[in-house]
């Protein structure tokens, strides 16, 4: 006991000596808590806005989703403005781009986190860039809600990820009861992008609903994303006969899957999911695109007053109908506000708690109830390419 | 029965792609001694060369328009190819070898990222316009494309030119006489600045065709797209003998016909590793390529 008491006179008489002889110490204090002011400064300007990140593809290779799901998300944010903000605090969304590269998310979404100190994250659109990203909110408590990654693992990978989008259990089984329903379709070759998790899950789910419907799968072939020659597993998969081929990938290739089919003379409609909604398919495919069918999240032919307005003032700012990867991005912001709003306050560990109890939140593209998987329970789309345009055929609760 | 010879159809129209950049990846290293990494790069630049120039040319599917394309974006390619050679590789001409294939990875990289920018192509993907009208035909059930036939027929003629070019005109002899000893053609009043400049112009040229036709054939552009034919076609040119057109073509025609067949079984997967496999194999047992011929180093 003595010999600490001892000690402290002798540390602080330490420190006076030290101050003078260190004049540069105290300069680098001085500019440390300068920065430390500035610092300050911007924390009461964080009294009037709520800073929300987002980390989507902008360029490269799934550039149209990102750039639709930005705008949506942009939009919701701005509509919410107008209209008085969230808690009295305008919104400010602060855009990161992934360029469509794997390992890019998780460097973003730090910089969102720790740099400009978002609240809560929306993003990314494809699956495999979520699952990057998404460790790194739950470790460090951010909400994410993703707008349209479909694979399940999304959310599996803690209880701070969200998403406003069905998961491909669903859209498998969706195209599965879709092709043994409308298409009277037995026979089905499966064509998965192995580098993608989105494609693999889509095709276990649509393979285990199609053999539960007593149906057969006919061949199952590979491709990697980024190819541009599919003709050698084409020709294997038309050698099989088959009534429709399942091509669960984006939209990039399957643009060019469907232009090789049709000069290999391979007649079997080809069946998709959400990948494939993207003004670049029919450009890319052409008129090898007509006839096929992919499910979605969203048509603007189904019409509920919020979607009205919504289709309306998309069309206003950006010049072009909104696709459901927009759709998608506007409800994420919506779902996200409303939360903050419902939570009172922008901790982290609030906002979940207000997420994870959403039920029935009117959205543009249906109701939206979060289960307890932190997944939401929505209805699908399927579309049929007509005319280089997206017709919608029918809807699929879930 | 009919499935084999689609097969054996697809692998050709693949191959053939390949053996068209194999022979300007192939035509530059048996003058220079030198493989030019870029090259995959130029016929990517060619490919958005004839994108560019598609409006001019009337923006419709036309023969006229098609060779008018193609024969500007080889003249655009071969006056870039001149140019790299001129700024990036000629200052290290005196150099070692090893200096110049470094540079040459540069350059290469350079086009890839500074491409990517979105101020020069950007990175996202393109369509590329259909240049000529498509037909299909069928034998024996098996189904091919125009555009193929177009391939097979351009790399066979471009072969041929090229052989008249190396063998039989002066140009080509002065090529060969810079290939077999440089400062010996320097002696004799060829002048090698000349010489380099155009096979560089030419193997540009060839690479830019390939590029058009890559892209007439899989119609999604973008600046990386370069990357991976290059490098299947540095694999035919080696495997056929690097510095040996016939070889580079017939290099290239097996390339496409052995991934095309692995692609066709349940192990699409290996396909390009098995390619890869392949070459490791034949240079084991032919170091000197298939149709090459081994020399030997003077000390």
């Amino acid at each position: 006991m003595l010999k600490v008491e001892r000690l402290f006179p002798k540390f602080s008489e330490a420190l006076r000596l030290m101050k003078p002889t260190h004049n540069i110490a105290l300069a680098c204090l001085l500019a440390l808590s300068l920065a430390g002011c500035k610092k300050s400064d911007e924390n009461t300007s964080a009294a009037t806005t709520i800073k929300i990140g987002e980390y989507t593809s902008l360029t490269g290779k799934e550039a149209t989703f990102g750039t639709s799901s930005h705008n949506g998300t942009q939009q919701a944010i701005d509509e919410i403005n107008a209209a008085g903000g969230v808690l009295g605090k305008k919104l400010v969304l602060i855009t990161e781009d992934t360029q469509s590269k794997p390992g890019e998310p998780a460097t973003v979404v730090r910089k969102l986190i720790f740099r400009d100190k978002v609240v809560a994250i929306l993003g990314e659109v494809a699956s495999s860039r979520s699952l990057e990203g998404a460790p790194v909110c739950q470790q460090n408590k951010i909400p994410m809600v993703s707008p349209s990654s479909t694979n399940a693992k999304v959310t599996e990978m803690g209880d701070f990820i969200f998403r406003v989008c069905f998961i491909d259990p669903f859209q498998g089984t969706v195209m599965a009861n879709f092709a043994a329903k409308t298409l009277n379709a037995k026979r089905i070759a499966i064509f998965t992008d192995v580098k993608s998790d989105y494609s693999k899950g889509l095709a276990k789910f649509f393979k285990e609903r199609h053999l539960a419907n007593g149906g057969t799968i006919t061949a199952e072939q590979d491709y990697s994303g980024g190819d541009k020659d599919f003709k050698a597993q084409l020709t294997a998969i038309k050698a099989t006969n088959p009534d429709a081929v399942f091509v669960p990938g984006y939209y990039t290739e399957a643009g060019l899957i469907a232009q090789q089919a049709k000069q290999l003379d391979l007649k079997a409609p080809l069946l998709g999911g959400d990948g494939w909604e993207s003004s670049k398919l029919v450009e890319i495919g052409r008129e090898s695109m007509e006839g096929h069918y992919f499910s979605t999240h969203y048509a603007p032919e189904v019409a509920s007053p919020l979607s009205k307005a919504f289709v309306e003032n998309y069309k206003k700012r950006f010049n072009e109908t909104p696709d459901a990867l927009a759709a998608n991005g506007y409800d994420s912001a919506l779902l996200l506000a409303d939360a903050i709003k419902r939570a009172g306050s922008t901790d982290g560990q609030k906002i979940r708690d207000a997420l994870a109890a959403t039920k029935d939140f009117e959205a543009v593209a249906g109701k939206i109830t979060i289960n307890a998987k932190r997944d939401a329970d929505k209805s699908a789309v399927v579309l049929q390419v007509k005319d280089g345009k997206f017709k919608y055929l029918q809807t699929v609760a879930p | 029965m009919t499935e084999a010879l689609q097969q054996l159809v697809n692998g050709l129209a693949l191959g053939s792609i390949y053996a068209l950049i194999a022979l300007g990846y192939t035509m530059v290293y048996g003058v220079l001694r030198f493989i030019n990494f870029a090259h995959g790069d130029v016929f990517m630049l060619g490919a958005f060369a004839a994108l560019f120039l598609y409006p001019l040319a009337g923006g419709q599917p036309s023969v006229g328009g098609a060779i008018l394309v193609l024969v500007l974006a080889m003249a655009i390619c071969a006056a870039i190819g001149i140019l790299i050679e001129r700024l990036a590789y000629r200052p290290l001409r005196d150099r070692p070898r090893l200096n110049v294939l470094i540079t040459a990875i540069g350059v290469s990289l350079l086009i890839e990222y500074g491409g990517q920018h979105q101020a020069m192509l950007g990175k996202d993907p393109r369509t590329f316009p259909d240049l000529l009208p498509a037909t299909q035909f069928s034998i024996g059930g098996a189904v091919f494309g125009s555009h193929q036939l177009v391939v097979l027929a351009l790399t066979l003629l471009l072969l041929i030119v090229l052989r008249f070019i190396v063998l039989k005109t002066r140009i080509g002899t002065a090529m060969r006489a810079v290939s077999f000893n440089p400062q010996a053609a320097a002696l004799m009043g060829v002048n090698i600045n000349v010489v380099v400049s155009f096979t560089f112009g030419l193997g540009s040229a060839l690479a830019a065709a390939g590029g058009i036709l890559y892209a007439m054939n899989y119609p999604s552009i973008e600046p990386l797209m370069g990357v991976m034919p290059g490098l299947k076609a540095f694999v035919a040119a080696v495997l056929g003998g690097i510095g040996n057109l016939p070889g580079a073509a017939l290099g290239g025609l097996v390339l496409g016909l052995i991934e095309t067949l692995v692609k066709a079984t349940r192990w699409s997967n290996y396909a390009d590793g098995i390619a890869f496999a392949v070459l490791i194999l034949i240079l084991l047992f032919r170091p000197a390529g298939l149709l090459g011929k081994t020399e030997v180093e003077k000390v």
